[in-house]
This record gives structure tokens, sequence and C-alpha cells, in this order.
């Protein structure tokens, strides 16, 4: 069990074969290069969007994936999927070594990681019907042509909650969230293992938002589907997932099951990100303290040394700036709830009034 | 200090492209056909076989490629662009003779076209969907679909013919060199430059109406304008400025489009400058002439867009720095 | 709202309602705005007339008893030697200085106009597509040369390179038929490879990446069909740009030799008979004009029809009136633009069209 959780520290060791791991990134770092002035320019610097994330997927569940926009956490999902090379690290599907693999190669692996994208406007070719938007991943794999393909494509659209009989539609006769049913039906062609979701429901229309959540949530049931659902809402996130990977500034800085890191948040991050989060309850938000970050999120071409956060975290202190803290868990947590964090949140503290930077 | 830097990187680039045209060139008359016809060709249709043994020596014909390819550059640096065989006269010399017809004919052209085109590109914009806008718009299609010979005939046929008959006879055909008096030299050069212009205004009318349009769409102009700048004073320091970006550019992939433009006007008009006098020289089997001459083309065509290039650069500030 | 709560309500609120509309893919819904766009549709008449006149060129001839290349200096010629008007001894249109009948000629230099026209266009579309595509999608070094090649190109002045190879190989149609080829295609390179560039960026070719799509499919099956609206009203308007060509080529002599009669060596011709014959000049310029005019109209009408925001040039017609939206100015004429400086201005390929959104 332990190994399916690594930590930070690059690991030499044979991937885990336990059988509900499904994913394992290990130590995923992706650099951008910031190329200098002229045709042929130096590399002046980096944009540093991924800096050594690892985190595992199991079978059948849903790891979600928040933080902040510029956290890194789309750059990671497609290093995933192998739509960007990565600069360093590892991606492991089913025990096997997916990282930056050729195209011919990487080929019988795109059936089983697909993607659903967040733009529901954007991720659809407007000059191509529904249909075969919906049928292209069986013409590009080959695994079914003509009235077959027709059908299998009729059956997704239904199994997703659209006519069968607008096959022959274009996307811009879709509402928002029909259009994301239509790429949701799409990613399902070829019974993927996985499906990354880039922030689904993000464009959605919150009562939209409600449907597609529960249509995922049914396939998943039907189909034996893994997630790694990425947003940026908690409120979604802790509705969907079983574990939770927080990332700010292209690290992770908490994971662990869903219940754990919610109701009890240990890195300052998490907490400040859970106490923004709308309550349904009036009096509950009412009761609850915010907790104010001051600041801008840094530039990931100049990350802060050490652990990233403490420019804007109110428990820094000296040796933060100094040593980047440890993925592990922290003040009696279970093993599989992990922390990067020298200070991290005590059960019962509270953060907001701990923030002196405020007060000027 | 940015603006030298750039233009001498234009300026060697241009070198480059000068030296890739001559080469071109080279391999194109030199070695394309057997040589024998080379040296035909060369000599001219009525040439002996003592010209032809002339012409294989004055080219060294009879040496390896390299050795011919070596002296061509060697002569074209020295300004030596060989003899025309058939009215023995140096091509340098009949540069030098029929250059001013055309740059009569380029200069006064441009000048009209620019200006007649931005003129009317300004005011359309400025009163959009006016009737002068409207009756601007259907003389663009119209000048955008001539061809320039076209123009140029129907202007003889309408124009000239009509005035002659009538008795006027300032507009002539033919040149008349300024050395003659400025009125003769206007004469003849008119309907030229109207022709050469017309098609060309056309196009520039469009863009930079288009253009103009666009950028009085902007939020900076309407900044200006709140200002309290005088409408006047927001369109000539700030629209139009940016608004001739796209122009400028356009002149540079133009100067192609110039060059065939005053190959036909000199054709149409009978005016003897070196469009006529290359366009004569192919039947005429004249090849040094054409050589020369489409070397010198080339020279234009670089050294125009160098300009075209400083005057964006002057224009947009972005650029000098990439 | 907490998402459980509206979980409730969406329960109960059923799925999105379909359009009950029928759908119309955009081919359909330009080609009913062109149906409708009257200067467009008389274009149309006018350019398929004209393309009769010239496959009927030898029936004219037939009839009129006179074929191409015959010369007749009795009927067809004055008393001084001179060509004969319209109407004289059964030449409809006239004749030229060695009496050989005008239309008859006319119509047969349709041919050669119209043929170089469509094939040189119809060559530098195919190869220009392929390249702007090839450039704009895979980037990096390929596009760097092929970017500057295709700018060299724009701005090469073809009519030097045609004189260079009129003198060595003489006039031919082969040389016409390279030239413009080449000429046209660079243009249209240049604009499908800036177009190429923003599309690629667009989320469904990501989209089609994940799911293991190689690159020639993303290519040719997501991006090019977004590319067919503009790259269409670019041919139509390189059309009479080649036509153009072609006549000048063989007006200044070094296009199509005699005595295969273009529309442009017959006028060079003509130009010695402007004061004795205007009907030598003026016909064949009229055909020229009418041919040029009509495929520019066509290529405008076309351009409207895809995306109704360009403003018109005729704005009085029924498509100019029914403008939609502010935008920026006119926001149109960005084509025009784009064709003319090879800006990659965006040419509003996929803004969806305006049918059951929300």
């Amino acid at each position: 069990m332990t190994d399916s959780l690594a930590g930070n520290a690059v690991s030499d060791a044979p991937p885990d074969m336990s059988d509900d791991t499904l994913v394992r990134v290990d130590n995923l770092v992706k650099y951008f290069p910031v190329k200098g002035s002229g045709m042929i320019g130096r590399t002046v610097s980096h944009v540093q969007a991924v800096d050594g994330v690892s985190l595992t997927v199991k079978r059948g569940q849903t790891l979600g994936l928040v933080g902040e926009t510029g956290c890194g956490k789309s750059t990671l999902a497609r290093c995933i999927a192998g739509l960007i090379p990565a600069t360093s690290g590892k991606v492991y599907f089913e025990g096997k070594d997916i990282t930056n693999l050729p195209r011919g190669t990487m080929r019988p692996y795109r059936r089983e990681i697909q993607m659903i994208f967040q733009d529901p406007y954007g991720s659809l070719n407007p000059r191509r019907r529904v249909g075969s938007i919906i049928g292209e991943p069986f013409a590009i794999h080959k695994t079914a042509t003509g009235p077959q393909r027709k059908k299998a494509v009729q059956d997704l659209m239904e199994r997703v909650g659209l006519n069968p009989e607008h096959y022959n539609r274009f996307p811009a006769e879709f509402s928002g969230g029909q259009r994301q049913r239509i790429g949701v039906a799409r990613a399902l062609a070829l019974r993927p293992k996985l499906i990354i979701c880039d922030e689904p429901v993000s464009a959605l229309d919150v009562s939209i938002q409600a449907q597609v959540l529960n249509l995922l949530a049914d396939l998943q049931d039907d189909f034996g589907l893994s997630y790694l659902f990425i947003a940026h809402d908690l409120e979604v996130v802790r509705h969907v997932s079983d574990a939770v990977t927080v990332m700010y500034l292209g690290r992770v800085a908490e994971f662990g099951p869903g219940d754990q890191v919610y109701d009890h948040a240990r890195h300052p991050y998490s907490a400040a990100l859970l106490s923004a989060a709308p309550a349904a309850d009036p009096d509950a938000a009412a009761a609850r303290q915010r907790i104010i970050l001051t600041g801008d999120v840094p530039s990931p071409i100049n990350p802060p040394s050490g652990c990233r956060f403490h420019p804007r975290c109110p428990k820094a202190q000296d040796r933060c700036g100094i040593d980047e803290p440890a993925l592990e868990s922290k003040a009696g947590d279970p093993i599989t709830h992990l922390t990067a964090c020298h200070f991290p949140v005590e059960t019962g503290e509270v953060l907001a009034r701990a923030d002196r930077r405020e007060q000027r | 200090m940015n603006m030298v830097r750039f233009l001498i990187r234009r300026i060697i680039t241009g070198i480059l492209v000068l030296w890739l045209v001559a080469t071109g060139t080279f391999f194109l008359f030199f070695t394309a056909v057997p040589v024998g016809v080379v040296a035909r060709n060369l000599a001219g249709r009525a040439a002996t076989p003592g010209v032809l043994a002339q012409v294989t020596r004055y080219y060294g014909l009879d040496r390896p490629v390299l050795a011919q390819y070596l002296t061509f550059l060697h002569k074209l640096i020295k300004g030596n662009f060989g003899q025309s065989f058939l009215t023995q006269q140096t091509v340098t010399t009949i540069i030098h003779q029929d250059l001013p017809v055309t740059a009569s004919v380029v200069v006064g052209g441009v000048l009209l076209w620019l200006i007649a085109g931005l003129a009317v590109g300004i005011l359309s914009a400025t009163r959009a969907r006016s009737l002068f806008d409207r009756v601007a718009t259907v003389g663009v299609l119209a000048g955008v679909s001539a061809p320039t010979f076209v123009v140029g005939e129907l202007l003889i046929i309408f124009v000239f013919v009509q005035l002659n008959q009538h008795g006027i006879s300032f507009i002539q055909t033919g040149y008349a060199p300024l050395s003659q008096g400025v009125g003769p030299w206007l004469g003849t050069m008119i309907l030229p430059w109207i022709t050469l212009a017309i098609v060309q205004a056309a196009v520039y009318t469009r863009l930079s109406r288009g253009s103009l349009l666009d950028t009085l769409g902007e939020d900076y102009i309407r900044t200006a304008r709140s200002k309290g700048l005088t409408e006047r004073r927001v369109l000539y320091r700030h629209a139009v400025r940016s608004a001739m970006t796209p122009v400028v550019s356009q002149l540079g992939i133009d100067v192609g489009a110039l060059l065939g433009g005053v190959l036909v006007v000199e054709q149409v008009f009978g005016l003897h400058g070196l469009g006529y006098q290359v366009v004569a020289s192919i039947p005429a089997g004249d090849q040094p002439v054409v050589i020369g001459l489409v070397i010198l083309a080339a020279a234009f065509v670089v050294a125009a867009n160098i300009i075209v290039d400083a005057s964006y650069a002057l224009l947009d500030p972005r650029v000098r720095i990439s | 709202m907490s998402v459980t709560e509206l979980q409730f309500q969406a329960a109960s609120v059923s799925d999105a309602p379909a359009v009950a509309v029928q759908g119309r893919s955009q081919w359909q819904l330009t080609w009913r705005r062109l149906r409708s766009d009257k200067v467009a549709v008389g274009s149309i008449i006018v350019i398929i007339l004209m393309i009769l006149f010239a496959i009927c060129a030898p029936l004219i001839a037939h009839a009129t008893g006179h074929p191409v290349d015959t010369a007749y200096p009795d009927t067809g010629e004055d008393a001084s030697g001179l060509p004969v008007g319209p109407g004289v001894h059964g030449f409809f249109l006239g004749t030229d200085q060695i009496g050989r009948d005008l239309l008859v000629r006319i119509a047969y230099g349709a041919r050669i106009s119209l043929f170089v026209g469509l094939l040189t266009t119809a060559l530098a579309t195919i190869a220009g597509v392929t390249l702007g595509l090839v450039a704009g999608y895979f980037g990096g070094i390929v596009d760097a040369i092929l970017a500057r090649f295709f700018d060299a190109a724009l701005a090469f002045p073809f009519i030097i390179l045609a004189l260079a190879l009129a003198s060595v190989f003489h006039p031919n149609l082969a040389i016409v038929i390279g030239v413009i080829s080449f000429f046209s295609w660079a243009g249209i390179s240049r604009i499908v490879r800036g177009q190429t560039l923003s599309l690629k960026e667009k989320e469904y070719i990501e989209a089609a990446k994940s799911l293991g799509a190689g690159s020639g499919r993303i290519m040719f099956l997501e991006i090019l069909p977004n590319l067919l609206g503009p790259v269409l009203v670019l041919a139509t308007l390189y059309i009479p740009t080649a036509v153009t060509f072609e006549a000048t080529l063989s007006f200044l002599g070094i296009g199509i030799p005699e005595p295969a009669p273009s529309w442009g060596n017959i006028l060079a011709e003509a130009q010695n008979f402007y004061n004795t014959s205007w009907w030598y000049v003026v016909f064949p310029a009229l055909f020229l004009l009418v041919t040029t005019l009509a495929f520019n109209l066509l290529g405008d009408g076309i351009r409207d029809a895809i995306d109704p925001r360009t403003e018109r040039l005729f704005a009085g017609s029924k498509n100019g009136r029914r403008k939609r939206g502010k935008g920026k100015g006119t926001g149109g004429l960005n084509l025009d633009q784009a064709i003319m400086v090879g800006e990659e201005r965006d040419l509003t390929v996929d803004n969806p069209m305006p049918a059951g959104e929300g």
C-alpha cells in the first residue's frame, strides 16, 4: 500500500504492481522553455509548470485534482495523456511505462486513456457532424466501420442522454451541456479505462453541471471507469472524488482520501482554499472564518525557494524558505493522507487569526 | 541605434538575395540549354560565325561551368553587364538611355497611386456609407478588375484619340524628355501615370479604407476622442499612422506588380524605357540586354523592399526590436 | 448552492430540449444566401455564359463559316488593308488586320484564357493548401523554411521570371501555366498557413490528438474543413488574377505565341489600330473585363454568403442591409486584407453559425 502513494522522492524501485493502481505518476516534471528574441533565440529561463508531482489513480475510482489557475494541473493532465512530452519523471499505466512514448507505440494506450475538455464550444470541430465526431475514435483505431459504426455511435449517444436521431447535426445546434455529452460520448467510444476530465463542468450553467456530473457518475459505475477529475471548484471535486490532490505552483501540497482532506486539511493552502469555498448553509458560512491569503500567485518562471507557498503562508517561518517540505503524513494522519508542509495545520487550529500579514 | 542595425541586417539580406538571383539567372541562361544554343542566343539571331566566336570568347562559353559562373559574377560586380551584339551598344549605355523614361513613369505613377489611393481610402473611411463612399467603392471594383494594358488602351481610345480629334494635342503618346519642357513631358506622362495608378489605387483605396475603419473602431481612438482632441487630430496623428502599416506592407509586395505595370504601360504608350527595351529584346533574341535588365530589376526590387521595410519599422517600432 | 442541492433539482428537469428546427449544414446555409444575392447570381450566369461561349468556339466558327486562323483579305479587309467593322460582310464583330474573324478569334481566346485561369488556379489551390497546411501544422523548422519561401515568392516579380524564361525557351503555353501557377500558389499557401497556425491551437485539435489521430488525419480531416470557405473565396478571386496575368503576358509577347489567339495577344496587335478600328480593341477588352469583373463579384458574393458580417461592396443589396452585430468598424474586408497582405487575420472560419445556440 505504501508504494502506491509515492512521495516526492524520486523512486528507483520498480513500479507497484498492485492490481488496483491504474495510473501512477512518479515525480513528473514539465518545464517550458522561455526563448529569447529572434528566430533562433536561446533559452532564457523556464516556466516550471509541473515540478515533481507524484500521484496514483486507482481502478474504478476518481482522483480529484484541485488548484488555482496556473498551478499546473492542466499541464499535468496533458503529460499523463501523452499530449505534451514530460521533461522528466515517469507515468505508469497498468504498470507499464508510457512516458514520452513515440506516437506509434503510444497508440494502443490512447484507447485506454481519454480526455474530456473544458470548453464545450471549442472541443468539438464545428465543421463536422456529431456522428462523425463521436465515431472518430472508431475510424482512427479501425475498430468499426459503416453501419456497425453508426450503430455504435447511436448507442453511445443514447447512453449519454442525447437523441440518436441527431446523428447528422452539427455541434452548433446543441446546447453547452449537450456538447459536453458529445465529448463524453466521444471519450467513451473505445471503452477506455481512464478518462481525464479537464474541468469538464466549469463552463456550464450550474444546473447543467449537476446533470453532467450525474452522467459521469453513472458511467463510472456501468463501465468501471477511473477518472482524473480536474477542477477549481472544490464543492464539485468533493462530490465526485474518492481521493483528492491539492496542487500549488507545480507541486503537490496535499493528497489523501476526500473526507480526510476536506474535513482535516493539513496544508495551510488547502485550508485557505476550503475556507473560501461557498457553503450552502448561510449560517455555517457566517460561522466559518475566511482565511485570506495575501499577495498574488508567484510566477512559475521564478518560483519561491523552499516551500513554494511560504510567501503567502500565514504559518510560514524561516525554515520554509529554505527547505522544501517532503510529502508525508503529518500530525498522526493515516498513511493515506500526505501533506507537504513543515508546520501543518493542527486539528482544531484556526488559521484566520494566525495571519499576521494582513495587519500593516 | 536599433534602426541602424535593422537596416544593416536588411541590406545584408538584400545582397544575399541579389546573389541568389544572379546565380539563378546564370543557370537559366547559360546552362539550361546546350552550349551552342547559348552562344546563338547571346549573339542574336543574325549572328555570323565571327560574332559567334566573339561571343564564345567574351563569355568563356568553352570553359567549364564554374569558370563561366565566376566570370559572370566578376563582371556583374564590376558593373559590366555585357553588350548587345545586335546593336553593338553596351548594356550599360542602353540602361543610361532608357532609365529617365522609366524613372519618370515609375515615380509619377507610384506617387499618384499612393496619393489617390490613400486620399480616397481615408475619405471613404471617414464618410463610410455616404454617396462618396458608394461611388468610390464601385470605382474600386472596376479598377481592381481591369488589367493595366486594357485600361491603357481604353484611355488611348477614349481620351487621346478623342482629344486629338478635337484639336487638343496636349496629350501625346511617346516620350518627351524634361529637357523639352515640363509641358510636353507632362503631356506624355499623364495618361501613363493614370494607367499605372488606376488599378493599384483601387487596391490601396480598399486596403486603406478597411484598415482605417478597423483602426477607428479601436479603443484607443475612442480614448483620444474622449480626451477632447479634434477629430482631425485624432485622425491624422493617431488613426492614420497605425492604419498605414498594412499599406506599407502591401507596398513591399507590390513592387513586383509595379514592374509588370511599367512593362505594360511603356508598351501601350510607346515609351522607350527599360520595360519597352526588355520586351523588344526577347523576340529580337538580344539576350545580353535581357540578362542585364533582369538583374537590374531584381536589384530594384531588393532596394525597394529595403526602403519599404525601413518605413514599416519607422511606423511600427516593434519590428525593429525583433 | 451546493451540488447536492442542485442534483435534486436537476433530476426533475428533463434533458435540455432538443432543437426543433431542421438543422442545416453550413454549406446549405451559404448556398441559400448566395442564391438570394442578385449580384452573385448575375456573376454566376455571366461566367457560365462565358464558359459556354468558349466551349462553343468551334461551333461559332462553323456557324459563321470563318475558321479561326483563316484570313480573308478580300472580304475581311477594306481597300487600304485595314480591318472591317462589325456587321460588315458577315463578320459580327469585325476583323483583325489580316482579315480574320474577330468574333471567332475572341471565342478561341476565351478558351485559352479560361483554361489557363481555371487550371492554374486549381493547381495552385491544391499545392498551396497542402503546403500551407504542412507549414502551419508542423511549425518549427519546416515552417520557418516554408514561410520564408512563401514570403519571398509573394514579393517576387513573376513577370521578370516569365521574361527570363521566355527569353531562353521561347514563349509557350507551358511557361505561362508554370509561372502563373507558381505565383498563385505562394499567395494561397501564405494564407492557409496563417489560418492553420491559429486553428491548430483549437481544443478540438487537441482532442483529436488525444484520440490518437495522426498528422495527416488532423490536417486534412479536422483543419481543412474549417478552411474550405476562405479557400473557396480565395480561389475564386485568384481566377481573374490568373486570367489577367495570362492576358498581360500574351500582350507583351511572352505568353501565348501567335497564331493561337489569346485575348492578350489580340489586344497587342489591336494596339496599332486604335485610331482606325476601335472594335479591334474594344471587343476583346470588353470580354476580358466582363470575365474578370464577374469572377471578382462572385468571389465577393461567396465571401459574404459564408460570413454575412463582412461588408458588401454593393451594400444596397438585400444582404448588405442585413448586417449582423457591430463588431469593430466594419470588421469586414478582412479576407481582402489577408489576401492582399497575407496577414494572419482572423477569417472568422469557425465562429459557430448562429443556429440553435444556447
